[in-house]
């Protein structure tokens, strides 16, 4: 009996819907944007904060991260000319963190290089030299696929042997095997002692917490090989060339970066001032920063929930004008069929009968908006990852979401044209033409 | 005992600050299976009266029993449910739903009192072959001629086989062809049983009742009983 009615309600709305088509697309078309925008902006959102937290757990949540920064220039030492511009970390300040710190698990100290790889004749590639240590795989997500990563004794003897990751060794040999080759760098052979899986795609860390390396551009590079970090330094000058402006500079600098992992995550903050006044002592200069990528997912999750809020508003309000239009079409709807519901009221059929009715016309307006809006809602974010290269995600909460609230619209905005169709006098509404 | 039994019923209606009495004080019985006319000029008080016995309407003052059960001072959802249980409707204008077919416009008053489709969809489709209408059962209103859509409208007011039948001119808008069909099917009406209301101008359908009761100013003039 009551699937009967129900089946009754629904194709009878279906019906004086499909009577007024365009009137209920039109109408419709409100709350198909509200959910449509309320799926994509999510998806947009969750997206861009997923691919941010990636690349900051990337770094390591109980990572610190302390990097050269060039200093601001100073006026006063433009008068030299083979003056060196030396600033930046040291091999003495890395030393000095794994002596004075005890919390400290692992300190690496981190080279990074832009140099040119090229095997026997074929083209050169752009590659990045990292030239570390072998803990390196304890703060890096960094995985060797085949052959093994830098040891001790490569650091100790100051070997000239090179861990490249895939994109290199793809680039660089094709379809050779890479283990066992030798790799001409600046001047010099490595052999390739293992593959490693990179963390992650180079685009989405880029823009996220640490800066761009100091020496020279990264754009074009291929991919990154390993190489012990006293083979590097015995093998690549620390003094480069800067080009600012015309007049040219030399500049000094050891170390790039020197990455301390803490114990646990409760330490990390404290980490950071210890580590904060160690170099503040050791350098004159403000030519370091402590990135500290705990820090930066918790910075996201504000600004994730601020997002939240905004988006939340902004599809509100879409919905609310939405609601409000579907609530004037009804009205109108309910007057045009006066004379149909004094009809039905004196063939027997309640207040709330009538109530139903009108209701559930409305939500089957709404409905279908909804379902139309979670259809375009869900092309939108392949389209902007497609168009925009920017990543979006489409949680199954989303559409929940975007289905409950157009049925709450539906209900919300219906309810009072239903309750003045059912509250209409009978007599009245027989006698309307 | 009377199906229809109205003891002083009144009915004022109150337009701005002036109090305009439709109906005073009428008494009325009404035995089962009788044929009544209510006639009289317009602003008699036969639609007032039509409304109050079809239970659109509460009386002022008064009671209105209705099968021996007193109907006049019932909230809305009792007295939608003895419209659509007891009482029939044949209105002048048809009042079919526009966007329902024949079939679906006979099981209305069955949709709300509850019954399954399957149910409702053979009784409707049983009445509608009654009413003559076999071959027209899945056709619009707008697809009907006038006396087929009343045909209609009689096949509804009979689906919950009611206890009273009420007809407000219900050949009003009809040629004189399709009136006598019209009439000729609410004679058969009668003579099955059923207790005929019919509000009219109409002579001639006058002519066919039992009764013919005559209201002026809200009050009944005269009572005739036709012999026929």
């Amino acid at each position: 009996m009551f699937l009967f009615r129900l089946k009754h309600i629904v194709r009878l709305g279906a019906k004086s819907l499909w009577m007024h088509r365009l009137r209920s697309i039109l109408t419709t078309l409100g709350i198909v944007f509200g959910v449509c925008s309320v799926i994509a902006m999510l998806a947009i959102g969750e997206g861009a904060s997923q691919a941010a937290q990636q690349a900051i757990a990337q770094l390591g949540s109980t990572n610190l991260i302390v990097e050269t920064v060039r200093p601001p220039e100073e006026k006063t030492d433009t008068g030299g000319g083979q003056f060196i511009d030396e600033y930046g970390l040291t091999y003495d300040d890395a030393e000095s963190i794994r002596n004075t710190i005890p919390d400290v698990q692992v300190v690496v100290p981190i080279r990074e290089i832009d140099q040119k790889a090229r095997y026997l004749t074929r083209p050169e590639v752009a590659i990045k030299i990292i030239g570390t240590i072998p803990w390196y795989t304890e703060i890096s997500p960094v995985r060797v696929s085949r052959g093994r990563f830098l040891s001790s004794v490569d650091l100790q003897y100051r070997l000239a042997v090179c861990v490249i990751d895939d994109q290199v060794a793809r680039k660089l040999f094709a379809f050779d095997d890479p283990l066992g080759l030798d790799v001409k760098i600046h001047g010099s052979y490595y052999r390739v002692v293992g593959i490693a899986s990179p963390p992650a795609p180079a685009h989405t860390t880029a823009s996220f917490g640490t800066n761009p390396p100091a020496a020279g551009e990264t754009s074009g590079v291929v991919g990154s090989v390993y190489i012990p970090l006293t083979t590097t330094r015995c093998r690549f000058p620390e003094i480069s060339a800067r080009f600012t402006g015309g007049s040219s500079s030399r500049e000094k600098v050891e170390l790039q970066k020197i990455t301390v992992k803490a114990d646990s995550s409760e330490q990390v903050l404290p980490l950071r001032d210890i580590l904060d006044a160690l170099l503040d002592r050791l350098h004159e200069k403000q030519d370091y920063q402590i990135v500290v990528p705990l820090e930066q997912l918790r910075a996201m999750a504000r600004l994730k929930r601020i997002y939240s809020v905004v988006l939340g508003s902004i599809a509100a309000i879409s919905l609310l004008v939405g609601g409000i239009g579907i609530m004037n079409i009804m009205l109108a709807t309910v007057s045009e069929r006066t004379r149909e519901i004094g009809i039905r009221r004196a063939l027997g059929a309640r207040k709330r009968d009538i109530i139903v009715q009108f209701l559930s016309e409305t939500l089957l307006l709404t409905l279908a908006g909804g379902a139309i809006g979670i259809i375009l809602g869900s092309l939108i974010p392949s389209l902007v990852t497609y168009f925009g290269n920017m990543p979006t995600v489409i949680t199954g909460g989303s559409l929940v979401l975007a289905f409950g609230i157009s049925a709450a619209v539906g209900i919300t905005f219906g309810l009072y044209p239903a309750y003045r169709a059912a509250n209409m006098d009978p007599i009245e509404s027989l006698r309307h033409e | 005992m009377a199906v229809v039994d109205i003891r002083k019923l009144s009915k004022t209606y109150q337009l701005g600050s002036v109090q305009v009495p439709a109906l005073q004080e009428v008494d009325l019985q009404i035995e089962p299976g009788q044929f009544v006319a209510v006639m009289g000029p317009s602003g008699s008080g036969k639609s007032t009266l039509l409304n109050l016995l079809g239970c659109l309407d509460r009386p002022t003052s008064g009671r209105y029993y209705l099968g021996g059960e007193d109907v006049s001072g019932l909230d809305d959802d009792r007295l939608s449910l003895i419209r659509g249980k007891r009482i029939g409707f044949i209105f002048q204008s048809y009042n079919l739903i526009g966007q329902l077919n024949v079939v679906e416009n006979i099981q209305l008053p069955m949709f709300y009192q509850g019954f399954s489709e399957q149910a409702s969809a053979e009784h409707a489709e049983q009445l509608a072959v009654t009413v003559g209408l076999a071959d027209r059962l899945r056709h619009r209103p707008s697809e009907l001629s006038g006396g087929q859509q009343q045909r209609v409208a009689i096949a509804r007011a009979l689906a919950n086989d009611p206890v009273i039948v009420l007809a407000d001119e219900p050949t009003g808008n009809l040629d004189s062809a399709s009136g006598a069909e019209i009439l000729a099917i609410l004679e058969r009406l009668h003579s099955a049983g059923k207790t005929l209301i019919i509000v009219t101008h109409d002579t001639e359908i006058a002519a066919r009742a039992q009764r013919i009761i005559r209201l002026r100013d809200g009050q009944v003039e005269t009572e005739l009983a036709n012999e026929n």
